[in-house]
């Protein structure tokens, strides 16, 4: 096909030839069009649907002010504690708001990133045809931990140094390759210059390339399929005569005005935090990272930052004797299989292989390594909720009352496990933290189950929409 | 013609791949840095404890009382590995096989790598007998991880049902003089 150049009248403003030179060489204008500008959206989004805007925001702060940090910050064993407390904090113009913008930031992903997740919990907005946006988004939710983790070893304090040891020790619990693989990941014996560099490579390039295509990749799935709704109907079984859904509105103007709002309102809330409260009562950054890296002492009281203590609940309660519990809710597990699932009788036969395996390890090998499992699934089996929920709607609006009572009660769990985490351990809390971690698991591997009893409240076939 | 291709070609990602993922290992620099030391304890009285480096990780010395000592009768029955059949990330020196966890000529003195076999912490002391926070009521003295709770007695075997599964590492070492250890090396030569 011969190259078309696209026709502009001779006397258009010099912008409109300028675009129609770019447009007949590059889709710009169909990019827009297609990704925002006339992407048709559900129109009775509510506040819950700010969250994703507010996390594409998050990035660009996290990177941009990412680039500033790393013209001051020297990733080496040596240098690395001063050049973030003296240097950037004391020495650079404004050193001190660029980092505080970064630490804070980070914080600031995770709770929107958590809230982003609770929408789709709520909505079932990971529900068929979305389970592929549901995919790269639990991807980008890895690698927003991979750069946490990686980016807190890089001021090299105590917590960073400890952190560091326990989560890389991590490996070490593997049977056979560990230990050597844990060596690997350090580069040394123990946490090192070695590892801090290896790190800070991870932390400013591999990992936001990663995160970078998922998003990319996120937001594509998202707009083929088109966006969910409160109502969790799809809007597309109801075409107007232009072609769209009715129930839908072009993203711009709309949605454009909608999210400069939310990111007001975000950006009121993060100053505030930003100019005012930067260490969050060393929630945000913990009193023992002012204290440079010791190799020979570990602070009296560590705790990882408050986004991943869920899960390092969960990775601390797994003892010895709790492997008991677990192998019997293992075998309980299977039995429900077999008794109330539908499946093949080859799935029966691998759940009850895999069940088996499962028992023969938790007696043959250390509890630690099951720990260890245990927080590796906790966060990766959100990735099997399309396929876990079987309830008929997809939207909390319409599920049975008590279905709400059992996400209150994984969520309290959740919370829980969470304050926990951020506490010395002892009898009582891990005691709790057990109890949780059972909720935890059970919300996810009974969903098959509970997620389609009960009545349903009957679904409506347009949205529910008030105009304001 | 087009099989051959690609495995010349893949023969040789795959042995650039394995080169990068071979620049992870430790270096050669990191590698010689794994020298014995030697510790002086001449100041250290009875129920004191110090702490060296040794490749890069906290070795402690601790001089313990009778009483100490006497605890261990104690937590025999309530430690996972009383006999220390069990070794962690280096194997325990044969003649450090015993209750004390130490050689025959000092069994007073005990020396272990401070490094929790769960996942790497450094557990601190808490030799004062008695209820305390986060420890059982019948406490004898010992040591208590802060990252996870794990307990050791103060022979450094860990108690029963704790995140940690084995008791802390005992380097070889050897007394040069009453006062004077050599860790990582003994008779037998350097630790390996």
């Amino acid at each position: 096909m011969a190259f078309v150049e696209k026709k502009v009248s001779a006397d258009a403003p010099v912008a409109e030839k300028a675009l129609a030179w770019i447009d007949s060489r590059f889709p710009l204008t169909t990019l827009w069009e297609t990704q925002w500008g006339k992407y048709y959206a559900p129109k009775n989004f509510n506040f819950w649907y700010i969250f994703g805007s507010l996390a594409m925001l998050v990035l660009v702060i996290q990177i941009v002010t990412g680039i500033f940090l790393v013209m001051h910050y020297k990733p080496d064993a040596n240098l690395a504690f001063a050049s973030v407390e003296t240097t950037i904090m004391r020495d650079v113009p404004w050193g001190w708001l660029v980092r505080y913008m970064h630490s804070t930031g980070a914080s600031a992903f995770f709770i929107i990133v958590y809230l982003h997740m609770t929408r789709g919990l709520l909505y079932g907005s990971y529900r068929k045809p979305r389970e592929l946006i549901w995919l790269f988004g639990v991807g980008i939710f890895l690698c927003l931990m991979g750069e946490a983790f990686f980016g807190y070893l890089l001021p090299w304090g105590q917590m960073s140094y400890w952190g560091a040891q326990v989560i890389v020790n991590l490996f070490g619990a593997i049977p056979f390759i560990g230990p050597e693989l844990s060596l690997w990941i350090r580069g040394d014996y123990v946490v090192s210059d070695a590892t801090l560099n290896r790190f800070f490579s991870f932390h400013v390039i591999a990992i936001p390339l990663v995160l970078l295509g998922l998003v990319a990749a996120h937001l594509i799935a998202l707009h083929e399929v088109g966006s969910s709704n409160p109502d969790g109907i799809e809007v597309k079984e109801h075409l107007g005569a232009d072609g769209h859904p009715l129930d839908s509105i072009p993203s711009h103007p709309y949605y454009t005005v909608h999210d400069i709002f939310g990111v007001s309102v975000f950006l009121l809330i993060f100053s505030v935090i930003v100019f005012f409260a930067p260490e969050m009562g060393g929630y945000f950054l913990e009193a023992n990272n002012f204290i440079p890296a010791d190799s020979l002492k570990t602070p009296p009281h560590i705790a990882p930052v408050w986004y991943f203590t869920p899960f390092y609940s969960i990775l601390r309660a797994t003892t010895s004797e709790f492997v008991n519990f677990l192998a019997a809710g293992v075998v309980l597990y299977v039995g429900l299989i077999f008794v109330k699932s539908k499946l093949a009788s080859l799935w029966k036969a691998l759940a009850l292989v895999i069940g088996g395996l499962l028992i023969i390890g938790f007696y043959t090998l250390d509890a630690k390594f099951f720990g260890v499992v245990l927080m590796g699934v906790s966060v990766t089996i959100l990735a099997g909720l399309p396929w876990l929920d079987h309830s008929p709607v997809k939207s909390i609006r319409y599920r049975p009352d008590w279905h709400k009572w059992v996400y209150v009660v994984f969520g309290v769990a959740f919370l829980v496990l969470g304050y926990l985490g951020v506490q010395p351990p002892n009898e009582a809390r891990n005691l709790v933290a057990q109890v949780c971690t059972f909720i935890y698991f059970g919300f996810f591997l009974l969903m098959p189950w509970w997620s389609a009893m009960g009545t349903f409240k009957p679904v409506p076939t347009r949205v529910n929409f008030k105009a304001h | 013609m087009l099989v051959a291709t690609c495995a010349a070609g893949g023969v040789a990602g795959l042995a650039t791949g394995a080169a990068f993922v071979s620049t992870f290992q430790p270096s050669e620099r990191a590698k010689a840095g794994g020298a014995p030391v030697e510790a002086d304890i001449s100041d250290l009285k009875p129920g004191e404890m110090k702490t060296v480096e040794w490749r890069g990780k906290p070795v402690w010395i601790l001089k313990r009382t009778p009483e100490m000592l006497e605890s261990l009768n104690k937590t025999d029955s309530e430690v996972a590995d009383p006999k220390s059949d069990k070794d962690y990330s280096m194997p325990l020196p044969k003649y450090c096989k015993n209750q004390h966890r130490a050689r025959a000529e000092h069994t007073d003195v005990l020396v272990v790598v401070g490094i929790c076999t769960h996942l790497g912490c450094s557990p601190g002391q808490k030799f004062q007998p008695g209820p305390q926070p986060s420890l059982p009521d019948n406490w004898v003295g010992g040591f208590l991880c802060p990252c996870h709770g794990s307990t050791f007695d103060l022979s450094a075997r860990v108690f029963k049902n704790k995140p940690a599964p084995d008791n802390l590492d005992i380097p070889p070492y050897m007394f040069l003089s009453d006062t004077k250890i050599m860790i990582g090396k003994d008779e037998n030569g350097e630790a390996a």
